[in-house]
């Protein structure tokens, strides 16, 4: 068994109205230290190989092809 | 004319779709999103509103996975005429049959309200019948409207003559609804034949209602 953890969020240039409004919400709790905020999503994939290369190259594909709209959005896979 | 309309869960406009086009005159024919092939002798598939699959992930990103998509596909790229709603634009760009993409809005509102729009660009089968400049009153109902594309993108775009219709005030000035990238309500793809947008023209057809300007633009597919 492996554990793909992918990690998505909007392109940096790519304006995020929900990371805005939460820093917004933020400054006027009074954390006044917070220089941006970004709101993503984290999908968590367990897949039935030991194989961590091909697992990764599966999540890739997946990602390119699902899990991401690479117009407006980057992701990151972390394989544990 | 013979119009197909999908039909995915959680879609919610296809009888207001249905009920538009049979007022103009057309047949329509409801297609469940298993199909694997569309109606024969059709002359428009529409993909209308609604919250397909919950919008769950995406609005748009698993309905596109549907089979009736490949077969939508297959027609689009044979040149068949197709047109996306609300959620159908989100699956268009989903799909990749329309460049660019809907983001969540830039107020983080579900805006529901009647909007002028401007016509952009009129010299395409969707809005032929209006004037190019011309102000239309058609609602607005989404949470995912705020259209996005790159630079390169939109030069693109502007070049071919692909924007259809920008939010505006009522002189034809384009006002900021939702976020979107200059305003920018509808676009189409590069040879014309797939129109999206994010307005309801389905829901502008009696005067008594707020407007009937949607039926300016549904007439445009009238060959």
């Amino acid at each position: 068994m492996t554990k793909a953890v992918v990690n998505v969020f909007l392109k940096e240039g790519v304006l995020d109205p929900q990371g805005k409004a939460a820093h917004h919400a933020l400054d006027s709790l009074g954390f006044d230290q917070v220089d941006d905020v970004r709101i993503g999503k984290q999908i968590i994939i367990k897949l039935d190989t030991d194989d961590r290369a091909a697992a990764e190259a599966e999540v890739t594909e997946m990602c390119e092809t699902l899990l991401a709209n690479t117009v407006i959005e980057d992701y990151t896979i972390e394989i544990d | 004319m013979k119009v197909a309309v999908l039909r995915f869960p959680g879609t919610n406009c296809e009888f207001d779709t249905q009920y538009a086009f049979e007022k103009l005159g057309h047949t329509t024919e409801l297609v469940w999103h298993e199909k694997e092939m569309l109606p024969e002798d059709i002359d428009l598939v529409v993909v209308p509103g609604g919250f397909s699959y919950g919008d769950y992930l995406r609005s748009g990103s698993i309905a596109r996975f549907s089979p009736v998509m490949k077969a939508v596909t297959t027609y689009a790229n044979d040149g068949g005429k197709v047109l996306g709603i609300c959620n159908g634009f989100q699956i268009l760009t989903e799909a990749g049959l329309l460049p660019g993409a809907l983001k969540r809005n830039n107020d983080l509102h579900f805006i529901s309200k009647h909007q002028n729009l401007c016509v952009i660009n009129n010299d395409n089968a969707f809005l032929n019948k209006c004037g190019k400049g011309e102000v239309l009153n058609i609602p607005i109902a989404h949470a995912d409207g705020n259209y996005y594309i790159d630079e390169s993108g939109f030069k693109k775009l502007e070049k071919n003559k692909q924007i259809l219709l920008r939010y505006s005030d009522k002189n034809g000035d384009p006002v900021v609804v939702n976020g979107s990238v200059t305003s920018i309500a509808g676009v189409c793809n590069e040879e014309k034949n797939v129109f999206g947008l994010m307005p309801h023209p389905e829901r502008a057809l009696e005067a008594l209602l707020g407007s009937e300007d949607g039926i300016r633009m549904l007439k445009g597919f009238e060959a």
